[in-house]
């Protein structure tokens, strides 16, 4: 099937196409794969030029990633080094040089690496005319009137986040799973908040929220830990793909999330 | 039918303009407009890195990335490379340290391996297998493909020095 390009200068201008059908196009890597998979639900490309979208703005430790901003442009920003390693974990070099922000907001499991980071750093999505909770967006993403600008955070403190992907192929491959973590303690090491953001768990990142509720007072050492691992698994449905089937990643969650608050 | 569009790009060096689909990726333009068969179609999902080119210095996946999105802009292929009957160095240690097989994956290396080069003269082992860890070689089992890059590399700063 033949493909058509349209290109805008303005986000409102391709909402406005996108209201008559077609599918927006980011950094191709989602929407182009597609279209050479096979894919027939749609026959236009639609794309936005705004510099906005491009454009990474931080003010103090707050942050707001335009929807376009790559991979390899987060990774490489200096302002951005407590969340470079969740850009890095994703794909190899030509795919970050593509790879966006907002594309990975909507990429399905096992992709979708870097959105675990964001929706444990509680991060904002924003679109021309809303902003919501990344939780509450992923919950709708398929339902999003017009497409998603940016996305705001308040950068971690360092030593808070802790960010893990796990791939049977080394340096790169596919996740078999991916944990965030925001964990805050006290001056005594008690943790006093968590955040757990889980990839691979469903068909997109979901939180771990007992697992969450088990760490808060608790110190990270293996006793403290035990509950919160206990927990990590309740309520996933991991994905089954030639990765790693359900099973396989049910089994190694704990395993995992053990490792990443014990580093 | 598709929709006929007019791009004007450089491609290693050359002014070049024509008018494609719209819609069609670099891959197919490059190959089946401008003769420019170096950049290989393995996988078409981005996982393969066969298809690696160069677009304003950046390494990119051609089969991911649409001709008309690249209006204006600079792209890099191996064809490139080679100034006068006289390898690129990279293509020349490609050559010499055996790090070819059946070939198909080594447009692509090459060019992942010159966006490393270009960036980071002096590149660390592990930073030269983090470049090339986007594509994929089913013959060598790529030690010679990373010595090679490292040769190179070793090259450039002996002529730099």
């Amino acid at each position: 099937m033949a493909l058509t390009l349209q290109t805008y200068p303005t986000v409102t201008a391709a909402n406005a196409a996108l209201a008559s059908g077609g599918r927006y196009l980011g950094g191709g890597t989602l929407a182009v794969r597609a279209a050479n998979e096979g894919e027939l639900s749609f026959d236009t490309l639609v794309r936005a030029t705004d510099p906005q979208l491009a454009a990474i703005d931080i003010s103090d430790s707050n942050v707001r990633l335009g929807a376009s901003v790559t991979m390899a442009a987060v990774a490489r920003h200096k302002g951005l080094g407590t969340i470079a390693q969740a850009a890095r974990a994703v794909g190899g070099p030509a795919i970050r040089n593509m790879a966006t922000i907002g594309g990975n907001l909507f990429a399905p499991a096992p992709y979708g690496d870097f959105t675990v980071a964001l929706l444990a750093l509680g991060a904002t999505v924003e679109t021309d005319d809303e902003a919501m909770d990344i939780g509450q967006f992923l919950l709708v993403r398929e339902k999003l009137k017009g497409i998603v600008t940016g996305v705001r955070l308040t950068l971690p403190i360092e030593g808070t986040f802790r960010f893990l992907k796990v791939s049977r192929i080394k340096p790169k491959g596919v996740s078999v799973l991916s944990i965030g973590a925001l964990i805050e303690r006290d001056a005594g090491e008690t943790v006093t908040s968590a955040r757990i953001a889980l990839g691979c768990m469903a068909d997109r990142p979901i939180r771990a929220k007992k697992a969450e509720d088990a760490l808060v007072d608790a110190k990270l050492t293996g006793d403290g830990v035990a509950k919160a691992v206990e927990a990590v698994t309740d309520g996933i449905r991991p994905i089954t793909d030639p990765i790693a089937s359900e099973w396989y990643r049910r089994e190694v969650l704990p395993v995992h999330f053990r490792r990443l608050l014990l580093a | 039918m598709a929709k006929k569009v007019p791009i004007q790009l450089m491609l290693n060096g050359e002014d070049r303009a024509e008018f494609v689909d719209s819609g069609a990726t670099l891959l197919t333009v490059l190959r089946e407009r401008f003769d420019d068969t170096s950049p290989k179609g393995g996988c078409h999902q981005g996982t393969c890195g066969a298809c690696s080119v160069l677009v304003d210095g950046e390494l990119r996946l051609s089969c991911l990335t649409l001709a008309e999105a690249c209006e204006g802009q600079s792209i890099e292929t191996t064809a490139g490379l080679a100034k006068e009957g006289v390898l690129h160095p990279l293509q020349r240690v490609f050559l010499d340290g055996f790090a070819a097989q059946c070939g198909f994956c080594t447009p692509g290396m090459i060019m992942a391996a010159k966006a490393l080069l270009d960036h980071t003269p002096n590149p660390s082992r592990e930073d030269v297998v983090e470049a090339l860890s986007g594509n994929i070689c089913r013959c060598t089992g790529y030690e010679p493909i990373i010595n090679a890059v490292l040769a190179a590399a070793r090259a450039n700063s002996h002529n730099a020095a």
